[in-house]
This record gives C-alpha cells, structure tokens and sequence, in this order.
C-alpha cells in the first residue's frame, strides 16, 4: 500500500502575519510560508489510512525550495516516510493545469500509488482544481467531498461517504477501484474504533518524532529534466488561464453614524433608553403570540 | 458470534494496580491492553500519598518497577509523628515505631508524576508483549457473550474481548458495579479524602522540617478541630511541595453536614502548621477522591467469569488508625493476578486464573491484612453505640483522666498508637478520632503561640485553578431525584459545593409551585469526579468519557 499526499505551502494568512504593501498587495517575501490550511482535511485522511491500512506514506510538493520546510512539518502531522519537492525556475507561475501535469508526473515517477490525497482548495488560489486535474492526468476515479473512507486491500477498492455536491445534508456512499484520488471534505472524521488503531498510532508518533528531526535526509527533490518535462507544457508557457485581474476587496465603509454617550450621563443614556424602546416593545410583543 | 478485537489480557486503569498487572503479565509474555480514561494515567488520581512497600509482601512496586524510587518517587519518608489537637494546645506523639512496623521503606508520592512515569514503562512492556497503553478511553462497561463476561465495551472503540480482563478501575468502579460484586450504597464504607499541593520555596522543606533532602515525613492530625467528624488530616513533604489533607468517614460528613472545604481550611489555618506553611501560602492544587475501607468492603472473593478485581476498585485499600495502605496493596494484587493468570496459561487453563488469584490474596496474607477477622469479632463490642458512648464518657471523668494521665506519663499511649494489633481493632467511632485525642491534647498539651498566616483561597478560585475539558452536553452524572431527603446531603459533602457557594455541582433551591419544596440543583462542569455523590445522593453515576472532566496535575 502507497498513499501519497498532495500539499501546497501559502502565505500564512494569519492575522499579524501576513504583509500587504500600501497597494493591497501581498508582500510574498515578508510573509512567512505555511502549509495550506485546507489541505489539513487531507493529511487526516491519509493518516486515517497510513494508521489503519499502513504502508509507505509520502508528502509531495511543488514549488520553490522553501517549501522543503512546509513538508517537514507536514511530515509530523501526517507521520510520512519520505518527502518530494518538485521545485525548478521553469516550473515557475505554473497555473493548476501545469501543474497537474508536473504532479501526475511525479507521482508516476514515485511509482503508481494506490491513494492520492489533495487539498479542498488552496488558501491563495482558491480554484480547487489542482487535486482533480491531476486525478484526470492519470485517468484515475477521482471521489471528492469526503468525509469518511475505508480500504479495502483485498479487494483493492476504497469506499467513501461523501457529500452530493458539497451539501451538508446529503450523504451519498461509493466506492472505487484503486488507484484512486481522494479530495477530502472539511467535514472529514477520521475513525480509529480500534485499540490496535489506536496503538499504531502511538508507534508511529514515536517513530516519526525522531525522523523529521532530520526530514532532509528523506527528501527527494526534482526538477523538470528529472521528471522528463518538455519545458513548453509546464510552468507560464503550459499554462493557459489568464488571470485578467485581481481586485482588492474594498473595505466596507461605515455608513451609520454613531453618537457617544458616556455611562453618567444620566441625559443621554435616557436619550438612549427612549431611542431603545420600539425595539423593545417589538420584541416582547413577539414573545406573547 | 460477532468477531472482535482480541487481547489475551486486557487492564482496565493505569494506577498501581493496573500498571503492575500489566507488567507482570508483560513480563510473562501475555498480550496486554491497557486502557486509561485519563489524558495521560494520573491525571484522574488522587492520593495522600505515602507508598509503603512491606516486607511481608509478596511484590512491592520497585519489584517490578526497579527504578521507581529514584524517577517516580517525591521523598523517603524517615519521621512520623501524630499530633492531638484541642483549641491551640497540641500533644504530639512520635509514630515512627508503627511507620517502621513491617516496612521496608515508604516513599511520599504525588499521582501525576508517579502514573505517567508507570505508563511509560507499561507501554514498553505491554508493546513488546503485542499490546500497549491507551490513554484516553474509558471502558463503560462488560462485554458478555451468552450471559458470561468476556470483554469490555469503551465509549471510545468496538467490544473487545479478552482471555482475562481486569478491573484495575479504581474507587467507584464502574466495571465492578456491572458485574454485581460492588455496590455503592452505604456511607459507612467510605472514606472521603480531600487534599490541596503547597508550594514550598526551595530548600524551605529542609529548613522548617529539620531534615536533608534524603529525608521526609508525615504528620497526622486528630482531635477537636473537626468539630466531631470522624476522622483526621495529614501532612506529607513532597520533593518542594506539601501534601495536606484530611481523610474522614463519609458517613460522619454525611451526618454532621460538614462542609468538607472548611475541614480543610481549619488544618490548613491551625496555628500548628504555621511552623511548616510559613507566611506565604501558595496552592497548587485543590483534589479529592473517595477511599474504600477494606474493613467492611474488601470484596472476599474479587471474580467473576473471566473478570478479576484489584485495588480500590476490589476494595483493598487499607486504613487502619493512622495507617493508609491503598497503593501498596493495589501494587500487590496487581503482581498477583499477573502470576495467577500466567500459571493457569502454562497449564492451558486460562479461566482458572481468578481462582488462582483470589488463592493468592489468601496464602500471601494480603487479605488479612486488609480484613483482618479481628476488627470483624471486636467491632460487634467496640463499635456498639452504648459501648462507645460509655468509653466517651469515662474518659471525661475522674477516673478516665486518671487513667489517661498515667497511661500518658509511662508512654502507654505512644505505644498503644504504635501497635499493629491495637491499630487493627480500632473502632470507627469518635473515640480514637475525637474524644481521646481532644481529652490528652486537654490535659498533656502545649500551646502553640504561632499564629498563622495562612488564608486559603475561597472554593472559587480552587475551581477556578483546575483544568477540565468539559464534555458539553453530555454530563457524566445525572441526578435522578433532585428532592432534599435523596440528594440535599451532595450539597455539604460534594468538595466542589457549598451551602453558601453560588457555583459548584450542588445548590440548595427552593422552589415553590403552590407550597415551597426544598429541592437540590446539578452542574456538573465543576465535578472532580471524587465519587462522593455517587454514594451520598440519587444519581445515575459515571465517569466522563475518555479524555474529558477534571484534569489533576499533580495528583
Ligand atoms: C486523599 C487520599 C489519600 C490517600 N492516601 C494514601 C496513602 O498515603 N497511601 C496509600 O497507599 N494510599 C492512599 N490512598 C489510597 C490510594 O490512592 C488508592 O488505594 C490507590 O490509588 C488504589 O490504586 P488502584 O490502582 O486500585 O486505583 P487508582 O489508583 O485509582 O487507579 C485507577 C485508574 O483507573 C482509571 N480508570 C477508572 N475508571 C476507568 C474506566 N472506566 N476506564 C478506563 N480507566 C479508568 C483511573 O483514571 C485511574 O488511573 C489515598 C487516597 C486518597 C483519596
Ligand atoms: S459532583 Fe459528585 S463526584 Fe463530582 S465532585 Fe461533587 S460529589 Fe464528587
């Protein structure tokens, strides 16, 4: 069993860490970077499987050598074996369908995995079309909104509840011959009703502590030439959507006025209490019908 | 039959007992799962704690666990004393002798730190042997197949079925309610200890107490400072803190309507403790927990099916006079039902190994001990209200005082206090707790000119200093009759509530739908899950889920 998990680092959006210049835009270099929050939803999928099912598990990447650090961190969380970076000028302002074709390529390279996990959507791009795009490259099913999944090794075929269309209420269950990809829901529970579950996953928050301490040595990082890449399909000149433009949102305006009244000032508070006082009928008159 | 996960062996607790079963049956190559409601074993424990390990046992905890002293342990405990109070004045005696009585050395404790080292270990042993520790999941029940008990049920994962399934859970075990051989419905076989941890500053234990940092002790309390509630308080130097409690019967709290609190704060503010607290009080943390007595509850025969008892949970925990014995014994039987079940596996008969077991706790001495027959045939006359009430009131005459006076003066009483078999007849009345200790506190005392300083925080900055993880929506206990007469006595006797205390588990209410009814209400966000109401109350009684409620860190 190979599970591979597709991961993206991203501006942190976090209050007090990310940087925008006076124009609204963001200042990449002053933000520091982190794994996409969304693909959180992913990671516990895969770890669902990794702990359940076992097997190698792998993080992979694309982008510039800095997000070496998100998939160490990301290695923890996910208790991964090894990591890949695909990263290389030429794969620069790739847009999601470069990019699909730079993933599928690697993960045929890592050799053919029987589950591939992608994020939801990412924090900056907000498409959510890397993880099925890449799906589509390799002409594999693709199951997405899930949010919960069992393997199935004999048979080799993963079952999945998911949501129709996203929807809250309405909870279908499929299944899928594997190879497969899996894009998880937000809504997604990880199960571990087991204890030998459960003991798994201590063994391997153990053993997982002691290897990202040094997550380099268990990284592979490639570029274009490794993965065989005709520089035309990939990076700016493989991708064809144009972004006509970004616009800031604007920042909602206050429209009301607001008049301050002091807490002794007995006055104004009576102003305040009188202006109150509709509302207040309103509303008792509601609760008596 | 549905298939389920199996273990040969399956622990339900991760305290003493538990955590030297599942080594014992480790070590012998069984399969053994751990389960621990607790974030981490420990964080649900309370003790005094003083762990003793007796020459007379047949394992004691570094047995199995040979560096326990060194890494789990606060301080060896080398001095005891005991000391009768009346108002100020004070006569202490030296209980060293009794201490030292069939003790191979005793160490002070605190849970936290003393469980979550034992997991540790636990987990090494069990893992080797193809099972492990889970913390965080909490069995709810037996699982039977056929009308015979054959596993657990947890709130957390499926059935799982064992060889051999121990309930190591504890005092208010809930796996051995379900299977019948405990109940909880008297008072009188109860104990209720509450405790707070006070910090020390450095090196101030070693100043005040007069000792090195090798040594510790132990201070009891007894006399009229509980104002006729039956039972006394401790001291015990931890390696920088304190651990001061009382330990009283549940009936008597029960009885008097005390407020368990103010107990507390009247040792803690007795101007004899000022020497050791010094003027700047600084609580840790605030706990309390039920204790079994042995006495009257230890079960003779903890088995059923493939299921065995030890511990708090078989009721095996000692108190006789000043004497706390839990841990020991729990650490004991442990060992024991680990050996039990190893033989009976090498014999190819794992479902005699509770009959192994319970043969055992008889041929090792550990029930004699913990229910000696001669508090069974002395109780009958010590313990006979009239009885009690003649030798309460002799003491207060010419002729008691006399006596007291003489016994006093030729060290008749230390020696009595420091008698095992005098320690084993004593009767559960006011006599030894209150009466006696008060009469020669009278009449032989010091007075104490300290005065102290100590001002201890209200009941709701204790709560307010306790970590939970409340599990909201699903509260553990529920009370089933919220009238006075079932459930009003929760109110004095929960550690958490108080008559005058607007939060807390249980208030006083009134409510009037035509005539006035005095009622109890419930909220059990503040629960430190001590058991009490369990007992005391008309509740349907559990234990939160795993991981959820009250969080102790230092036990
Ligand atoms: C105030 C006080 C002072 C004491 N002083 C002393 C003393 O000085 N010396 C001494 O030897 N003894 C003392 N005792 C008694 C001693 O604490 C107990 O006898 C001893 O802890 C019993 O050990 P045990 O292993 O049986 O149970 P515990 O130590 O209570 O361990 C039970 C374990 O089971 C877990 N558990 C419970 N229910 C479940 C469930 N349903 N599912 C999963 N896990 C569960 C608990 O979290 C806990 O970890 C004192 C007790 C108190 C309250
Ligand atoms: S509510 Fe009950 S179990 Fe909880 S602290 Fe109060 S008496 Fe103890």
């Amino acid at each position: 069993m190979h599970t591979v998990v597709l991961t993206k680092g991203v501006p942190d959006f976090r209050e007090g860490q990310v940087s925008f210049d006076e124009d609204g835009h963001l200042e990449r270099g002053k933000t520091p970077t982190v794994m996409n929050p969304n693909d959180k939803h992913a990671l516990r999928a895969a770890l669902q499987t990794k702990v359940r099912n076992g097997g190698q598990l792998s993080l992979m990447s694309m982008g510039p050598p800095g997000y070496g650090d998100v998939l160490g961190e990301g290695m923890e969380t996910v208790y991964a074996d090894d990591l890949y970076l695909v990263s290389d000028r030429e794969l620069a302002a790739s847009d999601t369908w470069a990019t699909a074709i730079t993933l599928a390529t690697a993960l045929e390279k890592v050799g053919e995995p029987d589950l591939v996990f992608a994020g939801f959507k990412t924090a900056d791009g907000e498409t959510g079309h890397t993880g099925p795009q890449t799906c589509w490259c390799l002409d594999w099913p693709i199951i997405t909104h899930v949010i919960a999944l069992d393997v199935d090794e004999d048979s080799r075929t993963v079952r999945a509840k998911r949501l129709v269309e996203g929807d809250i209420e309405e909870v279908e269950t499929v299944e899928a011959p594997m190879p497969a990809c899996i894009i998880a829901d937000p809504e997604f529970t990880p199960s571990y009703r087991q204890a030998s579950h459960r003991l798994t996953h201590k063994d391997l928050r153990a053993e997982t502590e002691a290897r990202a301490q040094d997550h380099e040595a268990h990284m592979t990082t490639w570029d274009h030439e490794d993965l065989n890449l005709d520089p035309d399909y990939i990076g700016l000149d493989g991708s064809p959507t144009i972004v006509s433009s970004v616009d800031p949102i604007p920042k909602a305006p206050a429209e009301r006025e607001a008049t301050m009244v002091e807490a002794n000032d007995e006055e104004g508070m009576n102003e305040v209490l009188d202006a109150m006082t509709p509302f207040a009928a309103e509303t008792s008159g509601a609760a008596g019908d | 039959m549905a298939e389920h996960e199996h273990y040969e062996a399956i622990v339900v607790g991760c305290g003493p007992g538990g955590a030297t079963a599942a080594a014992t049956l480790a070590r012998n190559g069984v399969e053994t799962l751990v389960l621990e409601r607790g974030v981490e074993a420990g964080s649900k424990n309370v003790s005094g704690g003083v762990i003793y390990a007796e020459d007379s046992a047949p394992y004691t905890i570094d047995d199995l666990f040979p560096d326990f002293r060194e890494e789990a342990a606060e301080r060896p405990i080398t001095h005891n004393y005991i000391h009768n109070i009346a108002g100020e004045k004070v006569k202490t005696f030296d209980l060293t002798e009794i201490h030292e009585h069939d003790t191979e050395w005793a160490d002070a404790v605190l849970r936290r730190r003393m469980d979550s080292w034992l997991e540790t270990r636990v987990h090494e042993m069990t893992r080797e042997a193809g099972g492990g520790v889970l913390t965080g999941v909490r069995a709810n029940g037996l699982y039977r197949e056929n009308g015979e008990i054959v596993g657990v049920t947890t709130d957390e994962l499926e059935p799982i079925t064992g060889d051999l399934i121990v309930a190591a859970d504890g005092v208010n075990s809930e796996l051995a309610r379900d299977a019948g051989l405990m109940d909880w419905e008297s008072p009188d076989e109860w104990f209720q200890g509450v405790k707070a941890i006070v910090d020390m500053p450095d090196g101030a234990i070693e100043e005040r107490f007069d000792i090195t940092e090798e040594q510790g002790e132990t201070h009891l309390f007894s006399g009229d400072l509980y104002e006729g509630v039956r039972g006394g308080g401790f001291l015990y130097t931890n390696e920088d803190t304190l651990s001061i409690g009382n330990v009283f019967h549940l009936d008597s709290i029960v009885e008097e309507r005390a407020e368990v609190v103010d107990l507390l704060d009247a040792l803690l503010t007795h101007p004899l403790l000022a020497q050791w607290i010094g003027d700047d009080y600084e609580e840790l943390e605030y706990s309390a927990k039920l204790v079994p007595d042995s006495k009257k509850v230890a079960h003779p025969s903890p088995t059923e099916d493939r299921l065995v008892l030890v511990g708090d949970a078989a009721g095996q925990m000692q108190a006789q006079g000043p004497l706390i014995k839990g841990m020991n014994h729990a650490a004991t039987a442990g060992a024991l039902v680990g050996e039990a079940f190893a033989v009976a596996r090498s014999r190819g008969d794992t479902a005699s190994a509770g009959e192994r077991y319970v043969s055992r706790l008889y041929d090792e001495g550990v029930m004699a001990k913990i229910r000696p027959a001669v508090y069974d045939r002395s109780r009958a006359v010590t313990e006979h209200r009239r009885v009690s009430a003649l030798t309460d009131g002799l003491i207060d005459t010419a002729i008691g005082r006399a006596g007291l006076d003489t016994m006093i003066r030729t060290g008749i009483v230390e020696r009595l206090y420091n008698s095992p078999r005098m320690m084993q007849i004593l009767p559960d009345t006011t006599t030894p707790y209150a009466t006696l200790p008060t009469a020669i506190a009278k009449r032989h005392g010091e007075r104490i000119e300290e005065e102290s300083a100590v001002e201890p925080p209200t009941l709701e900055e204790r709560i307010g200093e306790l970590t939970y993880d409340t599990d909201i929506g699903n509260p553990h206990i529920v009370v089933e009759d919220e009238s006075w007469e079932a459930s009003g006595a929760a109110v004095t006797a929960c550690p958490v509530s108080a008559k005058d205390f607007g939060g807390g588990c249980y208030r006083e209410e009134v409510r009037s739908n035509g005539y006035e009814e005095r009622v109890v209400s419930f909220d059990s966000q503040p629960c430190v899950e001590c058991g009490t109401c369990a007992i005391v109350a008309d509740t349907r009684w559990e234990h939160p889920r795993g991981g959820k409620g009250v969080e102790f860190k230092q036990g």
